[in-house]
């Protein structure tokens, strides 16, 4: 029930098409009896919270010059093997660090720590995406080192990771090519929303039904400017790109941030 | 759409909200939501009506405006609606646009009790 007229509403909820009335119209008038109403204009993001700590996230990371990298994918693109491949190189050119995002188990984590870069793992649970309260405590734990790499690997979803910032440096899109050319159209938040797409497994393009032109043109159909590179994680096809392009961004950053450094 | 999670956020947003001016609930509160960034309806009324019982929000109206999505296009400067991100140019037909508009759920305004 309406509080303000007492008018019979059931649904609590009420969306409005553009052209429709778009408030809930009294065509009476009424005096308020009673009960102080206050009214706060806000225009508040609805997830205000977790941007916020992402803020702060960010801030941190600049702070400390930690390049973040958040990869995300749908489960089983090659995530976790890509990044053993990435982290036994880039080890020894700078400290690397791994926050390892699944619903269960360590294994992501344990695959890391064998190749003696320090991992944290995250289980969320049910929950279906890495938030940036999460990733705070996870740094936390970790305490990754300055002038660093720092690498989430988000849970394999497609779908709800898009919308959550975690603060980081870079977000990576990553998918195989066993998984359809058309995947940019069906999933647009999650391509929109990130700086590089890698097309993973292209050792298997003669086995499979993947146009890679037309994978491209579904990106360029996201609008915004989104470089993609091809790579073989298993068999090393495009890793010296990928690693150029990561040494590159972290370097870039460094840079920019070159007046926030208190090293040296 | 992650429908549950917006609604736990915008609870959130309505507890501080009460909390910061001394107020016991919510009688209303309005939200502009992006065209392009819409939420499934039945979803969001569904999360509503399981995450709100016995909250501020437990009585509130909940009002929300879609807003239209807009974008300028980065090869002509046109300003046009669109209702995808990826709709193209009805100028120039390019794909290259920078959204200026219609993305994301704010909460508007809120009116305690």
């Amino acid at each position: 029930m309406c509080a303000t007229c007492g008018c019979e509403s059931h649904e609590p909820v009420r969306i409005s098409r553009p052209d429709e009335l778009t408030l809930h119209h009294h065509h009476h008038s009424h005096e308020h009896l009673g009960h102080h109403k206050t009214v706060v204009d806000l225009e508040l993001d609805v997830l205000s919270r977790n941007n916020a700590i992402a803020k702060e996230m960010r801030a941190f990371f600049l702070s400390q010059n930690i390049f973040a990298v958040n990869l995300v994918s749908s489960p089983g693109s090659g995530k976790t093997t890509l990044l053993e491949r990435t982290v036994g190189i880039l080890r020894h050119h700078l400290p690397c660090a791994v926050i390892e995002g699944d619903q269960q188990t360590s294994l992501d984590a344990d695959r890391i720590r064998a190749l003696s870069v320090p991992a944290v793992q995250i289980n969320t649970g049910r929950g279906c995406h890495l938030d940036a309260e999460m990733i705070r405590r996870a740094v936390h734990q970790l305490s990754p080192a300055r002038n660093s790499m720092l690498f989430i690997e988000n849970v394999g979803n497609l779908v709800c990771p898009a919308m959550f910032d975690l603060g980081e440096s870079a977000r990576v899109v990553i998918m195989s090519v066993t998984e359809g050319d058309d995947k940019p159209a069906k999933y647009p938040d999650m391509f929109h929303s990130a700086n590089l797409c890698v097309v993973n497994k292209i050792d298997l393009l003669p086995y499979v039904n993947f146009n890679m032109e037309r994978f491209r043109n579904h990106l360029v159909q996201l609008g915004g400017v989104i470089h993609c590179l091809e790579l073989s994680a298993t068999r090393g096809d495009g890793i010296e790109s990928w690693i150029n392009w990561l040494r590159q961004q972290q370097q870039n950053s460094r840079h920019e941030n070159a007046h926030l450094s208190y090293s040296h | 759409m992650h429908e549950l999670s917006l609604v736990e956020g915008i609870l959130e947003i309505a507890r501080e909200q009460a909390t910061a001016h001394h107020a016991q609930s919510v009688d209303c509160i309005e939200l502009d939501m992006g065209a392009l960034d819409a939420v499934d309806p039945d979803a969001f009324d569904f999360a509503w009506k399981a995450a709100t019982p016995a909250t501020v929000l437990a009585q509130a109206q909940c009002i929300i405006h879609r807003i239209p999505g807009r974008a300028r296009c980065m090869i002509c400067d046109h300003e046009f609606e669109v209702e995808q991100y990826f709709d193209e140019c009805p100028k120039c037909g390019s794909f290259r646009k920078e959204i200026t508009g219609g993305a994301g759920l704010k909460v508007k305004r809120i009116t305690l009790t």
